[in-house]
C-alpha cells in the first residue's frame, strides 16, 4: 500500500499517462474537493463583493463577517423541501441538473494545474474541454423544457441560442491560440499541457504573442466565456426582471443548488481554459527573465506570503471587532480562523525553505508542485473576481443586442484575428 | 512530447468497455425510434452519439471522438432540442403514426445487418491486414499530416478535404440565401 502510494511521487507526467490509477483517483478526489470548496468560497466572496460594490454589508450574521454563511446556506438547501411540479416530465426534470453537473466536473480531468499536476494529459485536451463543456447547455435546455412552464422554457430557448452563437466565436479564438503552438516546432498540439509548454519554449505568453493578435483572441474568448456560462451581463437565460429565474424557476432545494454548483464549476473551468491558453498556465511571471536560485526562492515564498496576508486580515478583523460581549464568540472564531491561516502560511514557508534549490528530494517536489498550483489558482482567481466585477458593473443586454454582438461583431473579429495569426505566423517563420 | 509516455503498455479499455458502450448505443438507439415523446427521442439520440464517441476512443481515434462530441452531441443536438421543444408534446403523444413505411425501414436495417455480418465473416480477406493504430500522443498530428501534408508537399487527402470544405461553404451560403427574403 505504502509502496503503491509512493510509487508515483517523483513522476513527471500526469498519473493517467503514467498508468497509475490510484494516483489518478487521488487527484480526482483532490480536485473535486478543491472545486467544491472554491465554489463555496466564491459564493461568499461574490455576496460580500457585490454588497460592497453597492455600499451594503452583505452577510454579517452567520460567523464573523458571514464567513459561515455558505455552509449555512448549503445546509438549508439540503433540508429544504424538494418540489417536483405535478405537470412536469419527472424523469427529465430529475436528470437535468445532473447533466449540467457532470458536464461541469468532467472537464477538470484535463485541466493542467502543473506539468504533472493534472489527472490526464489527453492528446485532444482542449477539444475535449470545449466539447464536454458544450454539453452543459443540455442540462439547461432539458431543465427548462421538463419544468413544463413558460418562463423556464423561454429561458432555456434563450440560453441554447446564446450558447450556440457564442461557441463559434469562442472556438475560433481558441484555434488562433492553438495555431501559435505550432510556430517553432512545425506541429502544434491540442494537449493542455503541451499548450503551456509551447508558451514556455517560445518564452512568451500567447496573450502578448504577435501583439495585438493574441490579445484580440483573448478578449474575444474572455467575452464569449462570460456568455457561455450565462453570467451577467449575458445572463438572459435567468433574467429575473423578465423571467423570474429563467430555466431554474421550478427548481428548489438540493436540485437548485446542483445548478448553482454546476454554474460556478463551469466558470472555474472556462477561466482555466483562458489561463492555460493565453496566460501561461502554471508558469510564474517572468520565468526566463528572472531565473536563478535566488529568484526561484523569492517566487516560492509567494504562496506563504498570500496566506500570511490573509491571516493578517483575519487578525486585523479580530482587533477591529467591537468590544461588546455579544461579539466575543465571533472574535474567538475569527482569531481561530486567522491562526489556521497563519499555520498554513508557516507550513508553506517551511516547505519553501526546506525544498529550495533542488527538486530531487520530497520537500523539493512539494515546493515545486505548490508553486505550480499556486500560480495557476491565482490566475484563475483573478478571472473569478472579474466575473463578480462584471456582474456589479454592467447592465444586462437585450436579446437582439446579444445576438448582434455575437454574430456581427465577435465572429468577424475572431475570424480576422485567426487569419491574421496564420499569415503572421507563416511570415515570421 | 513526453518521453515517459508509455504507449506500449496494456490498454485500459477492455472488451467489457466495448460491450457496455455498444449496449448503450443499441438500447438508446432503439429508444430513439420507439419513444412517442420527441424530446425523449432526442435525449436518447444524444446518449447514442456519446456511446459512439466512446467506441471511437476505443479504436484509438480520440480526435474523431472529440469532434463527435463537439459537433453532434454539443452542437447539432442542441439545435434539434431547440426546435423540438416548441412542439406541443401533448398532441403528438396522442396522435397515431400516419405513415406506413416501417416495413421498408425494417428491410433496410436487415440489409445493413446482413452487410455487417458479411463484412465480419469475411473481414480477413476484405480489408488489408494492417493494424497500425497511431499512438494516442500522435493521433491528431497524424490526421493533420494526412489532411494538410507535411511541410512543402500536399497531403494524401488535401484535395478531397478542400473540396468537402468548399461544398460546406456553398451549403452555408445557400442556407443564408434561402432564409433571407431580400439580400
Amino acid at each position: 500500500m505504502v509502496e503503491s502510494l509512493m510509487s508515483y511521487l517523483g513522476s513527471t507526467v500526469p498519473p493517467s499517462n503514467a498508468g497509475n490509477q490510484l494516483w489518478a483517483l487521488i487527484y480526482i478526489l483532490i480536485i473535486f474537493a478543491g472545486v467544491s470548496v472554491a465554489v463555496m468560497a466564491m459564493n461568499w466572496i461574490e455576496r460580500k463583493a457585490l454588497a460592497h460594490f453597492q455600499i451594503r454589508l452583505g452577510p454579517m450574521r452567520v460567523g464573523p463577517h458571514g464567513l459561515l454563511q455558505p455552509i449555512a446556506d448549503a445546509l438549508k438547501l439540503m433540508l429544504k423541501e424538494d418540489i417536483i411540479p405535478d405537470e412536469s416530465d419527472k424523469a427529465v426534470f430529475w436528470f437535468a441538473p445532473i447533466i449540467g453537473l457532470l458536464a461541469a466536473f468532467t472537464v477538470y480531468i484535463v485541466i493542467p494545474f502543473g506539468p504533472s499536476q493534472a489527472v490526464s494529459d489527453m492528446n485532444i485536451g482542449i477539444l475535449f474541454m470545449l466539447g464536454v463543456s458544450s454539453l452543459g447547455v443540455l442540462g439547461i435546455v432539458t431543465a427548462g423544457w421538463a419544468s413544463n412552464s413558460h418562463y423556464p422554457l423561454i429561458g432555456a430557448l434563450r440560453s441554447s441560442a446564446q450558447m450556440v452563437s457564442y461557441e463559434v466565436a469562442m472556438g475560433l479564438a481558441v484555434v488562433s491560440a492553438i495555431l501559435m503552438t505550432s510556430l517553432n516546432t512545425g506541429t502544434g498540439t491540442l494537449s493542455m499541457i503541451g499548450i503551456v509548454e509551447a508558451q514556455r519554449d517560445q518564452g512568451i505568453w500567447f496573450l502578448f504573442k504577435f501583439f495585438p493578435l493574441g490579445l484580440i483572441a483573448f478578449v474575444i474568448f474572455a467575452i464569449a466565456m462570460v456568455a457561455e456560462t450565462n453570467r451577467a451581463p449575458f445572463d438572459l437565460a435567468e433574467a429575473e426582471s423578465e423571467l423570474t429565474a429563467g430555466f431554474h424557476t421550478e427548481y428548489s432545494g438540493l436540485r437548485w443548488s446542483l445548478f448553482m454548483l454546476a454554474e460556478y464549476a463551469a466558470m472555474i473551468a472556462v477561466s482555466s481554459i483562458a489561463v492555460t491558453l493565453w496566460l501561461g498556465g502554471w508558469m510564474r511571471p517572468f520565468p526566463a527573465l528572472l531565473h536563478g536560485p535566488a529568484w526561484e526562492f523569492i517566487f516560492s515564498l509567494f504562496p506563504g506570503l498570500t496566506f500570511a496576508a490573509l491571516a493578517g486580515f483575519a487578525f486585523l478583523g479580530t482587533i477591529r471587532m467591537p468590544s461588546h460581549s455579544f461579539f466575543k464568540i465571533q472574535r474567538i472564531g475569527l482569531g481561530a480562523f486567522g491562526l489556521v491561516l497563519a499555520f498554513i502560511a508557516l507550513l508553506l514557508f517551511a516547505i519553501a525553505v526546506a525544498g529550495r534549490g533542488d527538486n530531487a528530494n520530497l520537500a523539493g517536489r512539494f515546493r515545486e508542485g505548490i508553486d505550480y498550483v499556486y500560480w495557476f489558482v491565482l490566475k484563475v482567481a483573478v478571472f473569478m473576481y472579474l466575473f463578480i466585477w462584471y456582474r456589479a458593473t454592467w447592465p444586462r443586454y437585450r436579446f437582439d443586442q446579444l445576438m448582434k454582438i455575437g454574430w456581427k461583431v465577435m465572429l468577424p473579429i475572431s475570424l480576422g484575428a485567426l487569419i491574421a495569426t496564420a499569415v503572421v505566423g507563416v511570415l515570421v517563420k | 512530447m513526453n518521453p515517459a509516455l508509455n504507449v506500449g503498455s496494456a490498454p485500459v479499455a477492455t472488451p467489457w468497455f466495448f460491450y457496455g458502450l455498444a449496449a448503450a448505443a443499441v438500447i438508446s438507439g432503439l429508444l430513439v425510434i420507439t419513444r412517442r415523446n420527441a424530446v425523449h427521442s432526442a435525449l436518447a439520440l444524444i446518449v447514442t452519439l456519446l456511446s459512439v464517441a466512446g467506441l471511437y476512443l476505443m479504436l484509438y481515434a480520440p480526435f474523431v471522438a472529440g469532434v463527435q462530441i463537439i459537433v453532434y452531441a454539443g452542437g447539432i443536438m442542441v439545435l434539434f432540442l431547440f426546435v423540438i421543444m416548441l412542439v406541443s408534446i401533448e398532441r403528438t403523444v396522442k396522435e397515431r403514426q400516419f405513415n406506413r413505411i416501417w416495413p421498408i425501414g425494417l428491410l433496410a436495417s436487415c440489409a445493413l445487418l446482413a452487410l455487417f455480418l458479411t463484412a465480419f465473416k469475411k473481414g480477413q480477406s476484405l480489408f488489408p491486414n494492417r493494424v497500425a493504430p497511431l499512438p494516442e500522443a500522435l493521433n491528431t498530428q497524424g490526421i493533420a499530416a494526412a489532411l494538410y501534408g507535411e511541410a512543402g508537399k500536399m497531403g494524401q487527402y488535401t484535395f478531397a478535404f478542400e473540396i468537402a470544405s468548399l461544398l460546406l461553404l456553398v451549403a452555408i451560403l445557400g442556407a443564408v440565401i434561402m432564409t433571407k427574403k431580400k439580400i
